[in-house]
């Protein structure tokens, strides 16, 4: 996906960079409202993250000048506030959903697919791999006109084969990038999830292959 | 000193002590009328009965060295014209009787001419009123001292003493009917602005931090500046706070969203499993404090908005679902599914959609904390008599833990340690449905897996 982030604080908006791409995603950062300007004109983004409290200026007033402009750039509000003195406003002022700091980046991505999927999907965010299409957005899974649907972690353990076919990822990798810290979850967990995507790709010509010792890899093949 | 006027009201007070004024002031009255006019009364008869000896002592004559008395009837009728009054009379010279009753009582030692002597006492059982004069009438060479004394009983001035009082009492009572009246209007309308005050102070709505600007009696401007003075300093505090939540909720969480996002990235480039536990670890902290902070401030926040209660029209059905949207992408990573079963038809209820959506929100965000993945937690809307919003998940339930117990502050299940809560969301909604009239209740499930945590409200 294509984000623009608003966020004057320079250590927060490079960690948030840095995170979304680690995950494929693409992210400009403007640190004013006026960058932020500029930068919706040049390029057309799947989604902006918005923060509230900025230098030359409130978050909720480029909210409500996006929305008039007939921008349909959808809007997450990042807030660091009481979530009840902020939901009301902001949702009224247009922003398509919002998310308290510190977020969790799945819960964020969750929310900003959310919030696509309710646009209508977005070019960006659909792969192919041999024959295969992985719809993010929909979350889908098409093959021979057959769509499947991914449940959450399907999809995010999925996009992470069709990110970079052939690389083969460990166990502990792929536990970082499907589990919440909240949850302790053994190693094991993992094979449960790549057995259900295994049946997902059933009769394709992309399959999830195990090298042993050293985790999983998405190569073509029957 | 306390006196029980201390507490109670002032009007009472008032009125009471204005009572006991008048009351003495009629008392007071009452005497010094009676008293007055029984003096004028009484000087009236003694006035009559001198002016009778006078007129008896002047028809006194000496015919030929003795002295005789012709009684003008006039001395007898003036006295008559007080009342049906007996009169007694006694001419003497020396100690002889000259006419009249012999056994009338004359002071012992003589006036002297220009004396008048008054005296009282009971004569023939009954109390009468006497006057002496003494007359020099001259007998020839010789001047002969004659006394002259004229006594009239006192039914009259008794009869005229009791209407006094009679009328004296009217009066008194009067008076004092008609203070009582007063002081009742005084105490009321001294009163008047006091209440005015109040009434506009009450009057106002929670929010209404405005000064007062009734018009007030100068008695009443310092409490009113004081008032005025302390509402301005509560708004400002009350402006500063909420400006400080903000501002602490900014400062904190900025850093920590820094701190948790570098974690993430960081945990991406580490190798060791140790490592990574450790940095799991973190950001579990980094969770913990951000969501106490959080609730603690909802928390506030909730119980200022309870505080002062502002209600409108709300749709139950329509706000659980926005509120189910709202949560879904949150259960959606654990792969958890929010299952509705909701009336399609609107739900009317009156309450503050904020709070509404708070308390379902907590208690929707436990069911999915404590749910394993790949569940699914049911929200169901039923009504009855009353509305019920039950939340319906397949997780690990309560333990052990006391049910009632969960409500109060920092309260949480025995069985919880592994994860990330502060104790408060069910303290929240809690609070939330008791202001709006209804109630919580938490159950285990029958199946024995799960919970089921049902908002109950009444139907308005």
């Amino acid at each position: 996906m294509r984000f623009l982030l608003v966020e004057d604080n320079v250590q927060l908006a490079k960690a948030v960079v840095d995170r979304f791409k680690l995950d494929g995603h693409a992210v400009d950062q403007a640190g004013d409202l006026e960058t932020a300007k500029d930068c919706i004109e040049i390029t057309n983004y799947d989604l902006i993250l918005l923060d509230i409290m900025l230098p030359d200026g409130d978050g909720r007033d480029f909210l409500k000048a996006h929305r008039q402009s007939k921008n349909g750039t959808p809007v997450i509000v990042l807030t660091a506030r009481s979530q009840i003195s902020d939901r009301v406003g902001l949702l009224d002022l247009g922003a398509d959903d919002y998310i308290t700091k510190p977020f969790d980046f799945s819960e964020l991505e969750a929310r900003c697919r959310a919030v696509l999927r309710r646009q209508g999907g977005s070019a960006h965010n659909i792969r192919e791999f041999e024959g295969v299409i992985l719809d993010s957005t929909a979350g889908t899974l098409t093959l021979n006109e057959d769509v499947r649907v991914l449940r959450n972690r399907e999809l995010r353990l999925l996009e992470v084969f069709f990110f970079s076919p052939g690389q083969i990822f460990s166990k502990s990798h792929l536990m970082d990038r499907l589990f919440s810290f909240a949850d302790d979850i053994s190693e094991n967990a993992i094979e449960v999830y790549v057995g259900r995507l295994r049946k997902k790709l059933e009769n394709s010509s992309a399959k999830i292959e195990t090298v042993r010792g050293l985790g999983y890899r998405l190569v073509a093949g029957i | 000193m306390t006196s029980i006027f201390d507490k109670g009201s002032i009007r009472r007070r008032l009125t009471i002590q204005l009572f006991v004024v008048a009351a003495i002031l009629s008392l007071a009255f009452f005497l010094i009328v009676r008293a007055v006019a029984g003096q004028a009364a009484s000087e009236t008869q003694d006035n009559i009965l001198a002016a009778s000896a006078t007129s008896i002592a002047d028809s006194l004559y000496s015919d030929r060295g003795s002295i005789k008395l012709e009684l003008p009837y006039s001395a007898l009728s003036m006295l008559g014209t007080i009342s049906e009054d007996r009169v007694f009379y006694r001419v003497l010279i020396g100690e002889q009787t000259l006419t009249g009753y012999e056994d009338l009582p004359s002071p012992d030692a003589w006036p002297t001419r220009s004396e008048t002597v008054f005296s009282t006492f009971d004569y023939r059982g009954e109390e009468v009123r006497s006057v002496a004069i003494v007359r020099s009438v001259s007998t020839g060479s010789q001047q002969t001292k004659v006394m002259v004394v004229v006594a009239q009983t006192r039914l009259g001035l008794a009869a005229i003493s009791s209407q006094i009082t009679v009328t004296a009492t009217a009066v008194g009572l009067g008076f004092f009917l008609v203070a009582t009246a007063l002081s009742l209007y005084a105490a009321q309308s001294a009163l008047s602005p006091l209440n005015r005050m109040a009434l506009s102070v009450t009057r106002r709505g929670p929010k209404d931090l405005r000064p007062v600007v009734t018009k007030s009696p100068s008695e009443l401007a310092p409490l009113v500046d004081a008032l005025n003075n302390f509402m301005s300093r509560l708004r400002i505090s009350l402006a500063q706070s909420e400006d400080f939540i903000a501002e602490a909720a900014h400062r904190v969480r900025t850093p920590l969203a820094t701190v948790r996002a570098q974690a993430e990235v960081s945990l991406r480039r580490l190798e060791k499993p140790e490592d990574k536990k450790a940095l799991r670890e973190m950001i579990r902290a980094i969770d913990e404090s951000s969501r106490s902070a959080g609730q603690l401030l909802d928390h506030a926040m909730v119980s200022f908005r309870t505080d002062s209660l502002e209600t409108k029209e709300l749709d139950l059905a329509e706000l659980t679902h926005e509120t189910c949207r709202a949560l879904s992408p949150t259960a959606d990573v654990k792969d958890i599914q929010i299952k509705m079963d909701i009336p399609k038809h609107k739900l009317p209820i009156k309450g503050d959609p904020i709070l509404l959506h708070n308390a379902l929100r907590n208690i929707l965000d436990n069911a999915i904390k404590y749910s394993p993945a790949d569940s699914d937690i049911l929200v169901r809307v039923e009504e009855d008599e009353n509305y019920r919003v039950s939340v319906i998940d397949q997780g690990r339930g309560f333990g052990d833990t006391d049910l009632k117990q969960l409500t109060s502050r920092f309260a949480r299940g025995s069985n919880v340690e592994d994860i990330v809560g502060s104790g408060l969301g069910l303290t929240i909604a809690d609070e939330v449905v008791r202001a709006h009239m209804g109630s919580i209740e938490i159950s285990a499930n029958s199946g024995g897996t799960g919970a089921c945590v049902s908002l109950i409200f009444p139907r308005s």
